[in-house]
């Protein structure tokens, strides 16, 4: 079941678009926004909101990168893992957070805490490497950082 | 030297609001042509101007907004839409501009809806500009509060919708028609073309969609009109261009500069020239799917025609280093990785040719590859060609690949004989 914001919050979206369906992707973030992830249930609600069918809502949410198939951590890093943050040593980066979390791309730390995830470019490029936690971007990036940048994270 | 399009950009501060834009004589373009200018006009001016597009692919936006079909033609709503998503690996221009002059877009997008006749438009975003969302969503509400958007704006009779929509991900998604079909809700793949966006775009209906930093020089050449805006670059392409430089560089950034600026001129005076110890040895010019310039070239105009002659593209004008201390395997190697990831998976050679190409790679990396391996790359920089795709993506990824054999040919050569990679 939708929750009433969400129901809501969808509603608006679907106004500014010809016919319901084309909110689609926005009532899949909204979703995601509210819980987190999206769940075959959530798919479910988002289904029979825009008269879709479910299949159809799941082709488009397993389509995207930032819609989560998958439960993941209370916050999520990004890390660009792309050509120029490669010259400017992003594996390194990425070694020692995988290393300190004790968890690799694509993993969540078992208290929930973390989910770590390779990223495309993320248009920081002039200042790299760089990474996003949840929606923060961090950059110029020095394993110096890290232990003072994760602890604002719980 | 002029530079209009940043010109009250200032590093970390906050835009410019809507009453300083408009003392800076923002808006005055929209008023200027809702008193007295027809959609035609507009459109002549800019085809006048040649404003080529700025998301890469440099078709000249004037051209573009004319096979829009007249009302009298085609029912129905027209849309317009700023294609924000900039995803390319390297790219970080239309960023500059979505945080630091919010309103130069807007104003650049009512003119160009008006030249179209659209009554809605669309700015379509990559996720992860956060900053630049909530600065964009609040020159929006401005915006509609002064009359400049919404119904008979500033009593003209013509109405005008704006929304910002953030995308998902996928860098399939800046290819225009992919975006539309996300924009409508769907997956991220492209259409077949034709029908183009002009005829059939938006849920079908008329559609331009036009990048960032090509909409925000609308209200500047409104105003100075197309012979100052051709007089602005050194080679009669017209207007300035952001420049941008990544890689092992001592200042890495960007710079608006006169469209024919030269790449030595981009990476000594700006950049400031490569880091102690490093030497320049390749090139990308504009983003991840243009082919490799070498060191030789590097007095070449970065200009579409110019960069073109060398034998890549100007694309999007963000050049990436190579350099010596960087594998130029790895550095292809990381490009197809994410070509193959991004791949939108509608079309087999796509989806099937890039993972393979990539392993290929990663045989070199290991030190596994053989001579075998240079052919199979080689066959597929022939085979993922226009035609064989669906759409430009793979073509694109073999761009780097094809002219990285060409060029350091030697450095997969080692990897094979040494079996390791001699940068690791």
């Amino acid at each position: 079941m939708l929750s009433e914001k969400e129901r809501e919050e969808i509603l608006e979206e679907t106004k500014l678009y010809p016919f319901p369906k084309a909110a689609c992707i926005d009532a899949l973030k909204i979703v995601q926004h509210h819980r987190g992830w999206i769940s075959d249930e959530a798919i479910a609600d988002i289904a029979s909101e825009l008269s879709m069918s479910k299949d159809e809502v799941d082709g488009v949410a397993s389509f995207y990168t930032r819609l989560y198939r998958k439960p993941v951590g209370r916050n999520v890093i990004l890390i660009c893992d792309s050509v120029s943050c490669m010259i400017m040593g992003y594996e390194s980066i990425y070694d020692y957070i995988s290393k300190k979390l004790g968890i690799k791309f694509g993993e969540t730390t078992s208290d929930g805490r973390f989910t770590l995830i390779p990223n495309t470019c993320l248009g920081d490029c002039d200042h790299a490497p760089a990474l996003m936690i949840n929606n923060d971007h961090y950059n110029n990036l020095s394993i110096e950082k890290i232990d003072s940048m994760l602890e604002k994270y719980q | 030297m002029e530079t209009p399009l940043t010109k009250y950009i200032k590093p970390n501060q906050a835009p410019l609001d809507l009453k300083e834009y408009e003392k800076t004589g923002g808006y005055e373009g929209v008023k200027k042509i809702l008193k007295g200018m027809l959609p035609d006009d507009i459109i002549g001016l800019v085809k006048t101007s040649n404003l080529l597009g700025r998301g890469g692919a440099g078709f000249q936006t004037g051209l573009k907004w004319s096979l829009v079909p007249k009302e009298k033609d085609v029912a129905g709503v027209r849309y317009l839409v700023a294609n924000a998503d900039e995803m390319e690996p390297g790219t970080f221009k239309d960023r500059y501009l979505l945080e630091g002059n919010p309103h130069q877009l807007i104003e650049g997008m009512i003119i160009a809806s008006y030249a179209i006749q659209a009554e809605k438009a669309y700015i379509f975003m990559r996720w992860a500009y956060k900053k630049a969302e909530v600065i964009i969503k609040k020159a929006i509400e401005e915006a509609y509060s002064a009359g400049y958007l919404g119904k008979n704006i500033l009593g003209s009779g013509y109405n005008l919708d704006l929304h910002l929509h953030t995308s998902a991900g996928r860098y399939i998604c800046g290819e225009e028609s992919a975006l539309l079909n996300a924009l409508e809700g769907k997956r991220g793949i492209p259409r077949a073309k034709p029908p183009f966006p002009a005829t059939s775009g938006l849920f079908g209906q008329p559609t331009v969609i036009n990048n960032v930093e090509t909409l925000s020089w609308i209200p500047h050449i409104i105003e100075n009109g197309s012979d100052w805006f051709i007089k602005l670059s050194t080679s009669g392409e017209g207007g300035t261009k952001l420049y941008g430089v990544s890689g092992r560089v001592k200042k890495p950034g960007l710079w608006e500069l006169p469209l024919g600026t030269t790449i030595r001129e981009i990476i000594e005076d700006y950049a400031g020239g490569m880091q102690d110890g490093y030497q320049l040895k390749g090139i990308i010019p504009g983003g991840a799917s243009t082919d490799f310039l070498i060191a030789s070239q590097i007095d070449t105009k970065m200009d579409f025609a110019s960069v073109r002659a060398a034998g890549s593209r100007l694309g999007t004008g963000t050049m990436m280093i190579l350099d010596d201390k960087t594998c130029p395997v790895a550095f292809i190697h990381n490009l197809i990785k994410f070509f193959a990831k991004e791949s939108c998976g509608f079309c087999t050679p796509c989806r099937e040719g890039l993972p393979w190409v990539e392993k290929v790679l990663m045989k070199f990396e290991e030190g596994n590859a053989t001579l075998k391996d240079i052919e199979i790359l080689e066959f597929h920089t022939k085979y993922l060609v226009p035609g064989n795709t669906f759409c430009a993506h793979a073509p694109g990824a073999m761009e780097p690949l094809q002219s990285g054999l060409k060029y350091f040919k030697d450095d997969f050569l080692r990897h094979i004989n040494e079996k390791h990679c001699p940068w690791r």
